[in-house]
């Protein structure tokens, strides 16, 4: 039922209001109820008549209140509402809510879900069934009471894939043959199918199209050219200029996803493509993790990066270069020209490039190694090292590996190798033989130019077949590899120079290295070549392009990871496969990003509309506010709402004006920080005992004006800081009194107080009962101190020692007395190691300010001054009290200066060099 | 209906009060008018002069003293003549009535101390100063003859804690001791006719005192508003009203009559009265009975 904007869900409850008459009579004919009292003058009361003119009824203003409430709880159970959706009123058979269900919707997926939530509402009040259908996970549509599918609403979000033409046509293979509605909420690109789709909703009913008027936006994988990340992003339509914002996210150092770099990019005015460069250092490079749209939370506009982000560290390690040989007989020129447009070449002695922890080390007909050098390279190469080794004239003079195993070479090797095809030997130089299909190398095409002239030759030993990975037309091995624990040793049996083979100047060179991961490829690989492969799933991306754990899903074949379409068993994510990560992207890079087309005689609406809005609530609760009303006036009239009962309503009724949000709270916030920050402000922390408190803003206002009196440190007025509300990065000292009930501070409020402390922040705590540096827990001070430090992160303390840089950031003194005189004063404990200085009276302790000073002389009664100046709290007796509270004004203004100049006194150990050095 | 009875006030706590409280007033001395019936030298100085054994001072004879109480001895040191003062060594009984009823047990506030429990304070300090003083204190009727031992404040605060279950209480009026004095405390609630009865039998036998109404501020205010139902604290009396405000005015007519009553009572019988309001102070109390019973012409 409808009332102007206003609908009712259950109408036949307003029949109810009917009885308010009847409600009216019955209440005007109870009086109110008695109260009995006790009362010794009632002896005089005997007998005395009441005036006939009283009455005893309630008033009229009462009973309009009491109606008014329970009218107002009769039209909140009907369940008004206004603004009720109206378009299902088109039609009244079922409904059936299509939901395209793709990474291009998870932007916009909020607001249709409660475009949803609204539509399947009205279709409840209507008493309509519906169903909700997503393409990307076709199923049969079951319609049902529409009031069950709204709780199951959060459990349609979208999906990092596309729905694809077996789907759709799953779809429409599942449609019932009865007459339904349909709302369809398209994510706005074109797909295979949709027409067909299209065809057999329509042929059921009416179909309105919901479609976000915000074409999504995509990133195509990156490229890496020139040493740049080629970025490149895609839009369905060639709309007007548009400005965005490419996000490289990664993790830094400590673990946390930043983001890493930002690249602005725009598209021009109808371009469907932009490309820019983002050329990052290396290291930066190997961190990013994946790159997105800022602004953009789909899959679409996300793209991972895998291995080949990263730049593998190689190590060359060859023999020193004799005489001025020419750079094309270098035995690392090759190695050079092949591996460095891919990774980083380190070069250096052996010694050097461990600890740099490369990823391969190469040694160029490198023999003999020191046992230290051997030990390392055998460590390194447990621990996950590739160690590839080259042949050459050295190793094969050398007896390394001759008699046993060497752990550093794959094989044993004959004593001087073998020529041949040179001018003193027979037969032709050797040809390699076709790669077996276990090999690494299986696949590569051998060019025919390649030849072997001169190689070292392995012993024949029974695991000799194992190790071999390459060979010649003859069987000799020309490549040996061998594991060693995580890692593995590989030997090329001819050298990395063209000495000894023409295969260091083909391409197949680069090749092998390629597929021995030495180098990883910049060009993704082809599908065919990953046949046969499987490829577990580490991590995948869900709709709104958020990186999850995969899991436990299966993995996927090689041959359907690069172009199959993506489905729910080959999900976006990052792929782990045999000797490399392969990431899987939602867009590839000849993916075309084409608009949805929808003939003109549909209705193409967008996501907004106007919310609607349930009264019930509201009318519920004033009808609750009307009651609490009626309960004080009927209180009032009968005489109970006096003294303590008023001032508790009048609190009741504060407290729920108080509640409503205060506005300009922001403003408040600014201006105190701007009061906070203009000056050093010292500040003290608010207990809740308004004694302490005043005193502490008492003693701070006085050390304040003897700080202005007597050094360059000029304070304004002292701030009372709550630790719950208020920031306390802007002051530089705060005074912390403990009372035994003060509350403890939220864990929120220990961050905050951990964060100071660590930047540079002081707190003095104060115990004022002279008791805790006994570190008495007896006094309930002293307990509560310990309670609201624990979980501050405070180091290790001791007494100030007696040349801790207090005792002469301006004033030299000894003690530290408040109100009591001087306990002992706990602060930050000096390292263990501090010497003295030579000649000086103190020890070396040139770092760091303490960030906690803890004492219980109370130093605020001590500098507390009245609005004239004077003292407020008597301490000690005449003028040896006097004196004390000289010294304790001396100690803060000390504290003061410690906390702003930090250890600069501290410095003075170094006068006597400083004046060395000066020439005296 | 009826309310438990309240806590028994600890008897020490009491007197402790009571000590508090006569502390800071100087010894109440009463003043004898009927030496004869009741005056008996006791060996406690009264610290004025007057008749008795002991030297109190010289003073310079003023004209209109006997020449035979002139000093010669101390005369004849010097060129005045001096006349010997004696102290003053007369004692008398006080008797003391608390109303220990249950209208008395009623405070209109937290803040504000029972009736009964300003009645018991003032009565009991009274007795302290009297017995300071010399004097000899005890209850009406049979219970506790008046003694003079600091014993007897003892027993008297015990007394004191006694409550009466009676809903509003009555003057005791036995065995009265002809010539004494007597302190009756109560809110004067209950029935006139036995206060009268009981002053007027009390002044038939000479005897003088002072009545103390003690009142709350709420018996003086009435603000009540709305239906209500009066309930007397022990319980036997009750009133229905619809409108609690009105009934205010004439109230306090009644509670005027009742104390100009009392007043007249208080003129034919030559007794004093005295108002008291458990808001006021204690002490201020204690100072008006101190004054009225002093002035002797009570």
């Amino acid at each position: 039922m409808m009332l102007g904007p206003i609908g009712f869900a259950a109408p036949w409850l307003l029949v109810a209001l009917a009885a308010l008459p009847i409600l009216w009579i019955l209440l005007r004919a109870v009086p109110p109820a008695p109260i009995r009292r006790r009362f010794p003058g009632v002896a005089l009361l005997l007998g005395l008549k009441d005036d006939e003119s009283v009455s005893d009824r309630t008033p009229w203003w009462l009973l309009l209140l009491r109606m008014l409430a329970v009218a107002a709880v009769i039209i909140g159970l009907a369940g008004p509402i206004l603004n009720p959706q109206d378009e299902a009123e088109t039609g009244n058979g079922p409904l059936l809510i299509v939901l395209d269900g793709s990474w291009a919707s998870a932007r916009d997926w909020d607001t249709s879900a409660e475009l949803i939530d609204g539509i399947l509402a009205e279709a409840g009040r209507q008493g309509r069934t519906a169903a909700v259908l997503r393409l990307t996970t076709p199923e049969e549509p079951v319609f049902r009471a529409a009031e069950t599918w709204r709780t199951r609403i959060p459990g349609f979000a979208p999906k990092a894939w596309e729905p694809g033409a077996p789907d759709t046509a799953a779809t429409i293979a599942a449609l019932p043959d009865n007459r339904f509605d349909t709302y369809w909420m398209s994510d706005g690109l074109a797909r295979e199918g949709r027409t067909d789709l299209l065809t057999a909703l329509e042929s059921r009913g009416t179909v309105t199209i919901y479609e976000s008027p915000r074409p999504p936006l995509g990133l195509k994988p990156v490229r890496i050219e020139d040493g740049a990340l080629q970025v490149t992003a895609a839009r369905p339509l060639g709309l007007g200029p548009q400005d965005i914002t490419v996000q490289a996210m990664g993790r830094d150092p400590s673990g946390t996803m930043r983001t890493l770099a930002n690249l602005p990019m725009t598209f021009g005015d109808g371009a469907l493509e932009t490309t820019e460069a983002l050329s990052l250092p290396a290291e930066l490079r190997a961190r990013v993790t994946h790159l997105t749209i800022a602004g953009s939370r789909t899959a679409g506009a996300t793209t991972l990066s895998d291995d080949s982000f990263r730049r593998r560290e190689v190590a060359l390690i060859g023999t020193r270069a004799e005489g001025e040989a020419l750079d094309l007989l270098s035995p690392m020129h090759y190695l050079h020209k092949a591996l460095e447009p891919s990774v980083d070449l380190l070069e250096g002695g052996l010694n050097d490039v461990i600890p740099a922890n490369p990823d391969v080390i190469v040694l160029s007909d490198v023999a003999t190694l020191s046992d230290l050098e051997k030990d390392e390279l055998i460590e390194w190469t447990e621990n996950g090292g590739l160690l590839l080794r080259f042949a050459g004239p050295r190793l094969a003079a050398s007896d390394v590996s001759r008699e046993a195993e060497d752990p550093l070479l794959p094989v044993r090797l004959r004593a001087g190798g073998r020529n041949v095809g040179g001018a003193m030997s027979w037969g032709e130089p050797k040809t390699l033989a076709p790669f077996e299909a276990t090999s690494p190398f299986s696949g590569l095409a051998i060019p025919s130019d390649v030849t072997i002239s001169s190689q070292v030759v392995a012993q024949p030993d029974p695991s000799l077949s194992q190790r071999v990975i390459a060979r010649l037309t003859d069987g000799t091995p020309l490549v040996t590899r061998k594991e060693l624990g995580q890692g593995q040793v590989i030997l090329f049996h001819v050298t990395a120079s063209a000495d000894w083979s023409t295969l260091p100047l083909s391409g197949l060179f680069v090749q092998m290295l390629e597929r021995l991961s030495i180098s990883s490829s910049t060009s993704r690989p082809a599908a065919e070549d990953l046949a046969g492969t499987t490829w577990q799933p580490m991590q995948i991306m869900t709709a709104t392009g958020r990186i999850e754990p995969a899991g436990t899903l299966p993995g996927v074949p090689g041959e359907r990871l690069i172009d199959a379409p993506l489905a729910a068993d080959l999900q976006p994510g990052l792929y782990q496969g045999p000797d490399r990560t392969l990431a899987r992207n939602v867009l590839s890079a000849d993916t075309v990003l084409r608009p949805a087309q929808w003939p003109a005689r549909l209705r193409v609406e967008g996501l907004a509309r106007a919310a609607e809005q349930p009264l019930g609530g509201w009318l519920l609760g004033l009808a609750l506010a009307l009651l609490t009303a009626d309960i004080l006036a009927t209180l009032a009239l009968s005489g109970r709402l006096r003294g303590g009962a008023a001032g508790t309503a009048a609190t009741l009724l504060a407290a729920l004006i108080l509640a409503a949000p205060a506005p300009g709270h922001a403003q408040d916030d600014t201006a105190r920080a701007i009061e906070a920050t203009a000056e050093v402000v010292l500040a003290h922390v608010v207990t809740g005992n308004p004694q302490v408190d005043d005193l502490a803003e008492a003693g701070l206002r006085g050390l304040g004006q003897v700080l202005n009196f007597r050094t360059s440190v000029e304070p304004a007025d002292p701030m009372a800081v709550n630790l719950e509300t208020d920031e306390l990065a802007f002051f530089p000292f705060l005074y912390w009194p403990i009372t035994p009930d003060q509350p403890i501070p939220s864990g929120e409020a220990y961050e905050k107080l951990n964060r100071y402390l660590r930047s540079g922040g002081m707190i003095l705590f104060d115990t004022r009962d002279a008791d805790v540096a006994r570190f008495g827990a007896a006094s309930p001070n002293g307990r509560k101190l310990q309670a609201l430090a624990a979980p501050l992160d405070i180091p290790a303390l001791e007494p100030v020692p007696e040349d801790h840089v207090l005792t002469r950031t301006f004033y030299l003194l000894r003690d530290f007395p408040g109100r009591h005189p001087g306990r002992d004063v706990w602060v930050e404990a000096a390292p263990a190691d501090a010497e003295k200085i030579e000649g000086m009276p103190f020890r070396n302790l040139n770092d760091g300010v303490t960030p906690v000073v803890i004492g219980g002389n109370d130093w605020a009664a001590a500098w507390a001054v009245d609005e004239r100046g004077g003292p407020v709290v008597p301490i000690g007796r005449g003028y040896s009290g006097e004196r004390q509270r000289e010294i304790a004004y001396r100690f803060g203004v000390n504290l003061i200066m410690h906390v702003l100049t930090g250890n600069y006194k501290s410095d003075q150990v170094h006068v006597p060099a400083l004046l060395d050095r000066l020439g005296q | 209906m009826s309310e438990p009875l309240p806590q028994l006030q600890d008897p020490r706590e009491l007197r402790e009060r009571a000590e508090t409280q006569a502390s800071s007033l100087p010894p109440l001395l009463a003043r004898a008018e009927h030496l004869a019936g009741t005056v008996l030298l006791g060996d406690h100085g009264r610290r004025r002069s007057g008749l008795g054994d002991d030297f109190w001072q010289y003073r310079p004879a003023q004209q209109g003293d006997p020449t035979r109480w002139i000093d010669w001895r101390r005369s004849a040191r010097s060129d005045d003549r001096y006349v010997r003062e004696r102290e003053w060594q007369i004692a008398q009984s006080v008797m003391l009535w608390v109303d220990q009823a249950a209208s008395m047990r009623f405070t209109s506030d937290k803040k504000l101390p029972e009736k009964c429990e300003r009645a018991r304070l003032l009565a009991l300090a009274t007795a302290i100063l009297l017995i300071r003083g010399g004097e000899r204190v005890g209850l009406t009727g049979t219970l506790l003859p008046p003694r003079r031992a600091r014993n007897q404040i003892l027993r008297l605060a015990e007394f004191f804690s006694v409550s009466n279950p009676g809903d509003y209480g009555v003057p005791e009026h036995r065995a009265m001791i002809p010539n004494a004095r007597a302190l009756f405390v109560s809110d004067y609630m209950g029935d006139m006719a036995e206060v009268e009865l009981a002053l007027t039998k009390a002044a038939d036998r000479g005897i003088r005192g002072v009545i103390l109404q003690i009142l709350d501020p709420s018996e003086e205010a009435f603000p009540f508003h709305g239906r209500t139902i009066f309930q007397s604290v022990g319980g036997t009396l009750q009133h229905e009203t619809l409108k609690a405000n009105d009934l205010r005015d004439r109230y306090l007519t009644r509670l005027a009559e009742r104390k100009e009553r009392l007043q007249s009572l208080c003129r034919v019988t030559g007794w004093q009265y005295q108002l008291h309001h458990t808001d006021n102070s204690a002490q201020s109390a204690l100072l008006t009975i101190y004054q009225a019973l002093d002035r002797g012409t009570a």
